[in-house]
């Protein structure tokens, strides 16, 4: 026999359950997930860097900052210029005074809080100058570790940002081993170099590339065998940073020095 | 400004977007995690392995450990840029992310210490509220108001005959076992967050996990004696107080006496989990030294150099071996058991400070630092959030809860003990 | 009475079957797993036209040639015919609707980024024409000598 107190029980599961569809189960749908992981699009994403070109101006990090409203005096960028001195006793000094924005004016060596270092020029063994951005990475532990999925890889491979949804817990940036990624100053929320997203997918360029008046930068898509820029990646000698992290950046370097972090 | 420059030093090069990200909020995250997985742990060992010398301290500590629940997440959303979105970790969690699984874990873990403590007070709630509805018309609003809370924590479950009772405690041996695992891996998991974190190498080690669970244990213990200590001395003078009335409360001797016995009994754990903690902590820091791996020049620098002091001094010395030593000397007395388990706190916390902090004080580029300068007087809501008096809220809300909890589910001096 | 032991179990389980329904009003409904599976592409859709609708600021040298071809001839056929008309005048955005004039960078600070000398042999910086800013006319304005479009021409005074 069916009491009411039980039929109550009942009902009340029967109406809750068919007030959750189906859907709300739905944490991931595995016939979605199927989908090929290297995708089917007919566009990736590339970078090319030609440090033998790049002489420290630094037009590429302002011209970088106004396109993508990163407030302009603040000490966060979505790419920088680093420069490298080695001197003769073997010491490697490198520093990137404000993401080099204002380009390099100096021969002084910034160091933080410590004084600058002032080389003597004929002191010097080699020096040189390295444009870092973010590496779009094949592997980008930055989305693997984002807790909630407001950071994502696009099918033509750019890590962006979901601004409405990113809880700000900074994993992302403690992730990367690269250290592209900042909190934004004025949206709170993990900021990163996108490409320029807005622009290559208009058929443009990133602004950082347009800027450049050296061709130390130049973008690509490495699924087109007729990209100029696939074609050096495929029959030049490239290199890529911090290998060893497994993360398979797609930001490709000539003239990359050992002493390059 | 930018969020982390307030408060960080950068010396050599470090790459621009570089800053202290993780600050004093992510170093109180497992420490306060810690003693709420040390507390339960505690309260188990008597409700599942039967350690009956441990039975005044367990149901102390399980309440004291539902206390402690939601400050585990209070450094969180302190921490978080956007707190108001912390939610969407649940909604749409992303499980690749150590932090994903946070929000599912420690509901579960909140659901089972919630669930166990109602088991424990199952008789108080029905005793309780059929008492006041005894009284009828003449509730005053308090007691109205706590007919209407006792009877809602009832859940109309109102049998509280002996074969009731008998399940209840079943379902408390059930709950306090299961309770174990997931308590570990909410710990061991916060212990993940870190080591699986590959882009550092400081935190980077699968010994991480583990060495994370065994000081948890060991700080929750060290607290719930410190806490322990702290009420039974309360009562002392209150009893003191009350006797001239009521001469059938216990003797300040006998509250002494079985006082000392507990923290005795308590110790002898909170030393073997202090021995499992060190001895990891030192495997790690030889096993980097003899690999001596890229990171290692700069690693050396940081531990024996920069962070020399806070390592050596603060976590190893002063926070585990001389407690250490305090607390397996002969004869112990309630004074140096306080002593020593506070030092074993500041100890703990101090390696959750030199795994935290110690972690960003080299840059990625591993050729340069940075120091984190603990905001103290706060100048904007920031560095307030991530300074010391917002360590302190951290610090000092459980015991508010605690106080508040204690006030509907009495951690002493119920009538009849039934667990 | 019955088993009350299962009553923590069903309020549980009552908080979880809330939740869920929550959930579907709470998530977007374009949430889920994309094109790079789910460990790096379970996100909201419709981010990615949030980002591609980003207003373009910078619109090169093929927008000013339109208009300002004169200019244009001028610096192609000079040592900085590489340099983008934006660098110096600021990015074009509307232009000439909004803004109806652009800023000119006239700051010693702005040429010194190349003309800075550095010594450096191993690097392009080194071949670059460069001045020490700290002695070089320190009070003048490099265009007052020096005509930005083509440095090889003298100033029209």
């Amino acid at each position: 026999m069916i009491n009411r107190r039980d039929f109550c029980k009942k009902a009340l599961l029967v109406a809750g359950g068919l007030a959750i569809p189906l859907t709300a189960l739905e944490i991931f749908n595995p016939r979605r997930l199927r989908a090929e992981k290297s995708g089917s699009g007919k566009v990736r994403w590339v970078f090319l860097v030609d440090t033998h070109k790049c002489v420290g101006c630094g037009l590429c990090v302002r011209a970088c900052k106004i396109e993508n409203e990163v407030p302009y005096d603040a000490n966060v960028t979505r790419t920088w210029v680093e420069r490298y001195v080695v001197t003769k006793d073997g010491k490697i000094h490198v520093d990137s005074p404000k993401g080099a924005l204002d380009g390099f004016t100096s021969t002084k060596i910034d160091q933080g809080a410590e004084h600058p270092l002032e080389i003597r020029n004929e002191d010097i063994d080699k020096a040189f100058f390295v444009p870092k951005l973010c590496n779009q990475c094949d592997n980008p532990p930055c989305v693997q570790v984002c807790p909630v999925g407001a950071t994502y890889q696009t099918e033509d491979g750019v890590v962006l940002v979901d601004r409405s949804w990113c809880i700000g817990c900074g994993y992302c940036i403690m992730g990367c081993p690269y250290g592209v990624r900042f909190f934004h100053p004025v949206h709170r929320v993990a900021e990163k170099c996108n490409f320029c997203y807005h622009r290559i997918s208009k058929g443009m360029k990133s602004a950082c590339v347009d800027a450049c008046p050296f061709g130390a930068r130049r973008i690509g898509n490495i699924k087109d065998p007729n990209d100029p820029v696939t074609k050096i990646i495929m029959t030049e000698r490239v290199a890529i940073l911090k290998e060893e992290y497994g993360t398979k950046p797609q930001v490709f370097y000539l003239g990359l020095s050992r002493e390059v972090k | 400004m930018v969020h982390g420059e307030a408060w960080t030093i950068k010396e050599f090069f470090v790459y621009p977007n570089e800053y202290i990200y993780w600050t004093i909020q992510i170093v109180m995250y497992p420490f306060m995690t810690g003693l709420v997985a040390g507390a339960f742990v505690l309260s188990s060992l008597y409700h599942v392995f039967g350690v009956k010398q441990l039975k005044e301290i367990a149901r102390f500590s399980l309440v004291f450990s539902f206390a402690l629940l939601p400050v585990a997440m209070m450094p969180l959303m302190l921490h978080l840029q956007q707190p108001q979105r912390g939610i969407e970790v649940m909604m749409t969690p992303h499980f690749t992310s150590a932090i994903a699984a946070f929000g599912i874990v420690f509901t579960t873990y909140a659901m089972i210490v919630a669930s166990e403590l109602w088991f424990v007070y199952r008789k108080y709630f029905v005793d309780t509220a059929l008492e006041l509805r005894q009284l009828g018309d003449k509730r005053t609003p308090v007691q109205n108001f706590r007919h209407l809370l006792y009877t809602v924590l009832t859940l109309g479950a109102w049998d509280v005959g002996e074969h009731a009772l008998e399940k209840d405690e079943k379902a408390v041996k059930f709950l306090a076992g299961l309770g174990i695992p997931v308590a570990c891996f909410l710990h061991g998991y916060a212990g993940f967050i870190f080591g699986s974190v590959k882009a550092n190498a400081l935190w980077m080690t699968p010994l991480m996990p583990v060495i994370f669970i065994c000081s948890a244990v060991v700080s929750g213990i060290a607290l719930c004696i410190i806490t322990y200590v702290v009420t039974m001395e309360l009562r002392k003078l209150i009893y003191a107080w009350q006797r001239r009335n009521k001469p059938y409360l216990p003797s300040t001797e006998e509250l002494k006496s079985a006082e000392l016995h507990v923290v005795t009994m308590t110790t002898k754990y909170l030393v073997m989990f202090l021995v499992l903690a060190i001895t990891l902590e030192l495997l790690d820091l030889i096993f980097r030294g003899y690999t001596a791996v890229k990171s290692w020049d700069i690693l050396r620098k940081v531990i024996y150099e920069k962070d020399f002091t806070k390592i050596f001094i603060l976590q190893y010395g002063f926070g585990n071996l001389l407690p250490f030593i305090l607390l397996l000397l002969p004869r112990l007395t309630i004074r140096r058991a306080v002593a020593a388990t506070l030092m074993v706190l500041v100890g703990v916390f101090m390696m959750r400070w030199n795994v935290v902090i110690g972690g960003q004080a080299f840059s990625a580029s591993y050729s340069g630092f940075m120091e984190y300068v603990l905001p103290i007087w706060p100048h904007d809501m920031e560095t307030f959030k991530e300074g010391f008096f917002g360590a302190l809220m951290v610090l000092l809300t459980p015991y508010v809860l605690f106080y508040g909890l204690t006030k509907v589910m009495p951690v002493f001096g119920l009538k009849e003990d039934s667990h | 009475m019955k088993n009350h032991v299962l009553r923590p179990l069903f309020l549980v389980i009552g908080v979880v079957l809330l939740f869920l329904a929550a959930r579907t009003v709470l998530v977007p409904a374009d949430f889920g797993v994309h094109e790079r599976g789910y460990m790096y592409g379970w996100y909201r859709k419709g981010n990615e036209a949030e980002w591609k609708a980003v207003k373009v600021k910078y619109k090169t040298v093929a927008y000013c040639k339109e208009c300002h071809r004169d200019k244009y001839d001028d610096i192609k056929s000079s040592p900085h015919a590489n340099i983008e008309c934006e660098n110096c005048h600021g990015p074009a955005l509307g232009h000439p609707d909004d803004p109806p004039t652009l800023s000119i960078d006239r700051r010693r600070e702005h040429c010194i980024r190349c003309h800075a000398r550095l010594p450096y042999k191993t690097s392009g910086r080194g071949d670059i024409r460069g001045i020490n800013p700290l002695t070089h006319h320190v009070e003048a304005e490099c265009t007052m000598c020096h005509y930005p479009h083509n440095p090889k021409r003298e100033v029209k005074k």
